[in-house]
């Protein structure tokens, strides 16, 4: 036990070195947080729109006051010509195009239908799909009121009804992409913490020479590397706290469930990636080598294929099978539930035995080739 | 410039000797390209979706119809009470339920507006502002349709007609592609050289650099440029492969693409050099880097999120995200084939960013061996 301690004060103090380490690991993160957590929003807002108006009559200057008293359109600007449009979307200056025909006021007066034509640039195409659901359901909505208007002006009333949409949004009603986003990037950010720098603990002291010393002293190998882990286990648990308290304070983020079962989950979250730390430090011959097959074959692969941002569902069924060894996976799909759904161990139980069943796989791993790699 | 050749070749040599960081340098970006050129996209499809029908009339199947036949919804249960359908969504097996009032067809033949609910799963935010698109955008088809049937003369009064330029089918592979690009040579640069000044440093070698009659202008730019070489093939490997694979077109000038390339990767060179020469231990430039590339360049460069959506702190934040630059490049570069002055201004801040970056590394380096 005492050999353990002094194996950890050993990593601390060599840790301190760099005195900026603490504010690295304590502060960035957070700032991080803040910083995406405020990124992180696929609402669209502040389209610029160019408006082609060839007719320039009341009736036009009506339909553009629609979409400069939305926030979700700013107008960039009112041109006369068609062939002007090219320039803009080029340029990305304006994202969509809205074109109002010659005759428009002639038309919408004499109650003859008319035909806007809207052009979007598709390069965005997340953020285009949406902007054009919203330019249409705009329009849609102006052309009904026109019609209201005739209506109750005594023009010949209409004998069908209609449907009137209503849409309601379970577990996160205002489609705030933040609560979607932020238990993720938590996630994501203690990965990094302490699985980058574990995966340097072992590899730096075979990098100048000093394992070797290590291995002449009346240690074992399960201390050394309980004590090479054990600073950076404390420092994750450190961030687990600083970070929650960020993200349920400051970014008030609904904890629908349980706060125990989440901090019990970080804990199991923390066994995989302190034990994948410790697996990339016994593969790698230098630091170097450990940052690459750390970032190549950890760190991107858990952001891309774990859901945290692309949506599993949405990818190829040949590709949906690799998502499973990905144990951000698994911790992603805990933390939704229990800050989103505020459902318990009941419902999460499948995840949290797979991320439990990596972290132990990957420790067992990882100190029986450091068995041959320290002997 | 002899002198950082000279440091050029040294570097060069040191890299061919660790083959195993040249093997993953030179064929993991394009092997990653293809991995998550095929997983990602945002294209959502086959939404499971529930039917709650209280009607049970030919207006309410037409309705059901409509939304099967817009080939966005799968048809996943019929339900018949709310309990049933809350427990589905909770479970994930569906994503959307349509609960059609009794009383549909009645109320839309005596002319009435009849509210019909669509209940989302909105745990994942974006998918559920897609479904919610698509679900408005079928009802409301369904309900003119309906106007046009009955009655001419209720046809509405304006209509619109959408087109989308540069990417048509609004694929979202086309988009996130150009993205992928730039956030592979992000971090493939930073990797290879944040650690390549502090490593001389933590062993001792870097005393032997600073006796050598050598600046440090030419030291750093000695060591980037093997990595300029090694990063910009790959660079134009995996733009190529995009073409091939992923059918990103390529409707503007090699020239350009090249140059935007070149600028982007020096800066993020430099990038890794900068945090090089501040770190004291490579531990310390490990999570300095990641932290500096990995989320911000996804995040913070319009890759993944609009960066007009964000608030204006954080706007003026991604000003100094080279990424955000570059991607908007190779979008006018490769989708819109737009000629130089539409884009210039990005290509002059890739400019600027690498000169600043490649300036404040060997500065900080000066005052280091001083």
């Amino acid at each position: 036990m005492r050999k353990i301690w002094f194996v950890m004060w050993k990593e601390i103090i060599e840790l301190r070195q760099d005195p900026r380490i603490f504010g690295i690991i304590f502060i960035a993160p957070v700032l991080q947080l803040a910083i995406l957590g405020y990124a992180a929003t696929t609402d669209v807002r502040n389209v610029p729109i160019v408006v082609v108006d060839v007719d320039r009559s009341s009736a036009s200057q009506d339909l553009i006051s629609r979409f400069t008293g939305s926030s979700i359109f700013q107008l960039v600007d009112v041109v006369s010509d068609a062939r002007e449009v090219d320039r803009y979307l080029e340029s990305g200056d304006a994202w969509m195009a809205l074109s109002i025909p010659s005759n428009y006021g002639g038309d919408i007066a004499a109650g003859r239908s008319a035909t806007l034509q809207v052009v979007a640039d598709g390069s965005d195409a997340s953020s285009t799909n949406i902007a054009l659901g919203y330019a249409t359901n705009l329009i849609a909505g102006y052309a009904r009121e026109m019609m209201e208007q005739r209506r109750a002006a005594g023009a010949p009333a209409t004998e069908a009804g209609s449907i009137e949409p209503r849409v309601r949004v379970w577990f996160n009603p205002a489609l705030e992409s933040r609560y979607f986003m932020l238990p993720g990037i938590f996630a994501l950010l203690l990965l990094v913490v302490t699985s980058n720098l574990s995966s340097m603990a072992i590899v730096r002291e075979r990098e100048i020479g000093t394992l070797e010393q290590l291995n002449v002293t009346p240690l074992g190998r399960l201390e050394l590397i309980i004590g090479k882990l054990l600073p950076y286990g404390l420092i994750g648990l450190i961030d687990v706290l600083i970070v929650l308290v960020v993200i349920v304070f400051w970014f008030e983020v609904p904890l629908r469930g349980s706060f125990w079962l989440l901090f019990g989950m970080s804990l199991i979250y923390l066994l995989t990636t302190l034990g994948l730390g410790l697996f990339t430090s016994t593969i790698s011959h230098t630091q170097q080598q450990a940052m690459m097959t750390s970032t190549f074959f950890f760190l991107i692969p858990m952001m891309y294929l774990s859901g945290f941002v692309f949506p599993i569902e949405n990818m190829p069924d040949s590709i949906q099978p690799i998502t499973y060894l990905i144990p951000l996976r698994y911790f992603v799909v805990i933390l939704r539930g229990i800050f989103l759904k505020g459902v318990g161990l009941e419902t999460l139980w499948p995840q949290a035995l797979a991320l439990f069943g990596w972290g132990v796989a990957i420790l067992t791993l990882a100190y029986m080739r450091s068995s041959k790699r320290l002997a | 410039m002899r002198k950082m050749l000279a440091v050029g070749r040294k570097e060069f040599r040191q890299i061919a000797r660790d083959r195993r960081s040249l093997m993953v340098l030179l064929f993991v970006p394009a092997f990653f390209l293809l991995l998550y050129g095929y997983a990602l996209n945002f294209d959502v499809q086959n939404i499971q979706l529930a039917v709650h029908d209280s009607d049970r009339s030919q207006a309410s199947r037409d309705l059901v119809n409509a939304f099967v036949e817009s080939g966005y919804f799968r048809l996943a249960a019929d339900v018949s009470s709310s309990r049933e359908y809350e427990a589905l969504i909770e479970r994930g097996e569906v994503r959307a339920v349509l609960v059609i009032p009794s009383g549909l067809q009645r109320d839309l033949l005596t002319g009435h507006r009849v509210p019909v609910q669509v209940v989302i799963n909105g745990d994942n935010s974006n998918t559920a502002t897609t479904v919610m698109g698509y679900a408005l955008s079928v009802l409301q088809t369904a309900s003119a349709q309906y106007q046009a049937q009955v009655s001419t003369r209720s046809a509405p009064l304006v209509t619109v007609e959408s087109r989308v330029w540069y990417n048509p089918q609004l694929r979202s592979a086309l988009f996130l592609i150009p993205g992928l690009i730039a956030y592979i040579g992000m971090i493939s640069s930073v990797v290879s050289t944040s650690l390549s000044v502090v490593r001389e440093k933590e062993r001792g070698t870097m005393e032997q650099v600073r006796m050598a009659p050598l600046g440090t202008g030419s030291y750093i730019l000695g060591k980037t440029l093997p990595y300029f070489v090694i990063s910009l093939a790959t660079s134009v490997f995996i733009v190529l492969a995009s073409m091939a694979l992923f059918g990103l077109p390529m409707n503007g000038s090699w020239a350009l693409l090249i140059l935007a390339l070149s600028l982007y990767l020096a800066g993020a060179l430099g990038l890794g050099l900068m945090i090089s020469t501040i770190a004291e231990s490579q531990q310390v430039a490990f999570q300095l880097a990641v932290l500096a590339s990995f989320l911000p360049t996804m995040m913070l460069s319009g890759f993944v999120f609009p960066i007009a959506s964000m608030p204006a702190p954080i706007q003026a934040i991604t000003l100094v995200v080279p990424a955000r630059y570059f991607i908007v490049a190779l979008r006018s570069i490769v989708l819109k084939g737009a000629e130089l002055s539409a884009f210039w201004t990005e290509l002059a801040a890739l400019a600027v960013y690498a000169a600043l970056m490649l300036t404040l590394a060997s500065r900080r380096l000066a005052r280091q061996w001083a």
